[in-house]
């Protein structure tokens, strides 16, 4: 180990700096494995003192609650709206839906805004968690310039609960130099090498919906079906493939840095990361499809810091904020205002925007995979196996 | 009267936090285990059993847990026992308070980060590309239940330490010399008057360990991956990915249960072999 730090090369040293600086891995590992994320926020609450100064007072309060991913947003940007409204933003991270659904549920959040994925929305609204924007108050917010595509799901009822953030795919991560030079394309090669010369290699999701949606694709399946008989093969395939695991964990970043794992489940946004950095990592969408996603902005109801929430949100959809926000998350944004100010190669990424055929074969998440009881069951199964 | 009413008034903060902090929670997630999942998650209140009959579903959770956790137990008190041993009866006064000293150290950082230290130590760059370097084959360490043992040892180690370094600290080395000047020898000695007289803190830090290391899930969390699950992994993983309350609340009962007997039958048993006073037991 030594002598790798006595050879860090200077690029490599700022590419760890600006790693650490993205979205701290330990914490985001640390708030999934406790869930201390909301612990965390009201400690930070409760010492007032140790938030800035309101420098530009608008009357949005001195501070907005966000819960959200890792390596999701540039701090610069918070930065910036701190030092425009004197509101400071506290950052929780968390490691799944289920996680943010089940805190919501479970009252006193104390979270200002909120990022739910598409699949999610309307279990929000069912359940009365969730309050509609107010698009007075998001004068950024321009519907006509979106990709409804992606926009869509955050209607229910005719009524706006959600603005889009940015979207993405669910594919895989792998180490080619492990491959004998042939890079796998399908969801079945995915479990097939796993269980053979990947053996202890393999990083699955800590969740349901994409680590069954992916088991279910290797049979060809619905990514989202609830079908008990489909859902049997699915848990089949997963349980045997857990021996052949390195691990159940959606945090794969270190491990497939460090060569421990050599191919993983992973998201757009990561999965050009690591191909960015170690270019022998490939990111692939299984030819069976997978899942196509798009993440939003929402304000909780009873948010404590409301119109700090409004003032956020409006911040981080100016276009040029977030280009800046694009292009450290590296996930493509359904704003064309945005993509207006994108550089050229970002614009034709085939990670970030997948060939047409590819693109087509996925889906986007269902609301039932969120509440079905037996996917929620066959993935606890699955991991006290 | 007076004096009695003085009692009362004394023990009622304690019994206060005790009801409120320990009983009603208790209460309720018994309440909780005879109900039902709601449909989006939750709890909807009914009567029924159905989440005991799903606790097979748990099984290998439980066998996990029932087993690391007494060995980590014992492997503790196998590796902190001669050090506590050495610390009270062989140290010089200023080395005892330094290795003291080193030994609570550890304690003022949080076990996460700690945590985090072994999983470079355990991973692949890290202690298996030693063995590999030095020709001794080629491991796997990190995400096995032997890392996961490993960060237990390491993690729980001051707790044992403490509790019997107190004990064999008080004992009375007249007794010693007494057992010397009737013939025995040391080893004699150790057997017949050391280690019984040192069952109280051995009782003290077994217990200590052996509770906590019950409910733990950080580290298998952290060091198995997530492939080797405690019963408290499948507790978050019920409450907040499956959010299914019911069942949840239906593991957790199980669990104080198991807990519960364990420590009596474990209480009963030291008492038999006569080392333990009650007060000293649960220090």
């Amino acid at each position: 180990m030594t002598d790798k730090i006595d050879h860090i090369s200077r690029q490599k040293f700022m590419e760890e700096l600006r790693r650490y600086q993205k979205g701290s891995v330990s914490r985001r590992h640390f708030l999934g494995v406790t869930g201390l994320g909301a612990a965390s926020a009201v400690l930070g609450a409760a010492m007032p003192g140790l938030l800035p100064r309101a420098a530009l007072a608008q009357g949005i309060g001195d501070r907005v609650g966000l819960a959200t991913w890792p390596n999701y947003h540039d701090a610069a940007n918070f930065d910036a709206f701190t030092a425009e409204t004197g509101a400071a933003v506290q950052v929780n991270v968390f490691g799944s839906n289920e996680e943010m659904l089940a805190k919501l549920q479970a009252g006193g959040s104390g979270w200002d805004v909120f990022v739910p994925t598409n699949y999610t929305i309307t279990t929000y609204v069912e359940q009365d968690l969730i309050e509609p924007l107010d698009l007075a108050l998001l004068p950024n917010y321009d519907a006509a310039s979106f990709d409804q595509r992606f926009a869509g799901p955050g209607t229910v009822d005719g009524k706006l609960y959600a603005v889009p953030k940015n979207w993405g795919t669910t594919g895989f991560a792998v180490n080619t130099n492990h491959t004998g030079g042939t890079t796998p394309a399908t969801w079945k090669e995915f479990f097939d090498l796993t269980q053979t010369t990947f053996s202890g290699r393999t990083m699955v999701h800590d969740y349901q919906l994409t680590t069954i949606g992916a088991a279910l694709k290797a049979f060809g399946y619905s990514f989202n079906s609830i079908d008990p008989a489909e859902l049997a093969k699915a848990e089949e395939l997963l349980l045997a493939t857990k021996p052949h695991l390195f691990a159940i964990n959606s945090d794969y970043q270190p491990s497939m840095r460090s060569g421990d794992a050599w191919m993983t489940i992973c998201w757009t946004g990561d999965g050009k990361q690591l191909n960015r950095d170690m270019p022998e990592i490939a990111y692939v969408l299984g030819r069976e499809g997978g899942e196509l996603w798009s993440d939003f902005y929402a304000i909780p109801k009873g948010a404590p810091h409301r119109e700090a929430a409004y003032a956020l949100i409006n911040f981080l959809l100016t276009p040029e904020v977030n280009a800046k926000e694009a292009l450290f998350h590296g996930y493509p944004v359904a704003d064309a205002r945005v993509n207006a100010l994108l550089p050229p190669e970002v614009l034709n990424d085939p990670i970030l925007y997948p060939a047409a055929d590819l693109l087509n074969a996925l889906e986007f998440g269902a609301a039932a995979t969120l509440t079905d009881p037996n996917r929620a069951e066959l993935m606890a199964r699955f991991k006290s196996a | 009267m007076q004096r009695r009413l003085s009692t009362w008034l004394l023990l009622a903060p304690a019994g206060l936090w005790f009801a409120v902090m320990l009983v009603l929670p208790l209460c309720f997630v018994l309440v909780f285990s005879f109900g039902e999942r709601e449909a989006a998650g939750g709890y909807v209140p009914a009567f029924t059993f159905a989440q005991y009959a799903n606790l097979p579903a748990r099984g290998t959770a439980f066998l996990n847990t029932l087993m690391l956790a007494p060995l980590g137990t014992l492997l503790s008190l196998l590796i902190a026992y001669p050090l506590a041993y050495f610390l009270a009866m062989r140290a010089s006064p200023q080395w005892r308070t330094t290795l003291l000293i080193l030994v609570i150290v550890p304690f003022w950082t949080s076990i996460l980060i700690r945590s985090y230290a072994w999983i470079f130590i355990l991973g692949g760059q890290g202690l298996p590309a030693l063995i590999e370097w030095l020709g001794l084959g080629s491991y796997r360490l990190i995400n096995t239940p032997f890392a996961v043992l490993t960060g237990i040892v390491y993690g729980y180690l001051p707790l044992m330490v403490l509790p019997v370094y107190v004990s064999l600290e008080r004992l009375d080395k007249r007794l010693l010399e007494a057992s010397a000047d009737l013939g025995a020898p040391p080893l004699r000695s150790f057997l017949q008057v050391t280690l019984p007289l040192s069952l109280p803190g051995v009782a003290t830090g077994c217990m200590l360990v052996f509770i906590l290391l019950m409910g733990e899930f950080l580290i298998p969390a952290m060091l198995g991956g997530g492939k080797v699950f405690f019963i408290g992994n499948a507790l978050v993983d019920l409450f907040l990915q499956s959010r299914n309350w019911a069942f949840g609340a239906a593991v957790a009962v199980t669990l104080v249960v198991i807990m519960l007997v364990t420590v009596s039958l474990y209480m009963w048993l030291m008492r038999r072999m006569g080392g333990v006073r009650d007060d000293v037991a649960l220090m």
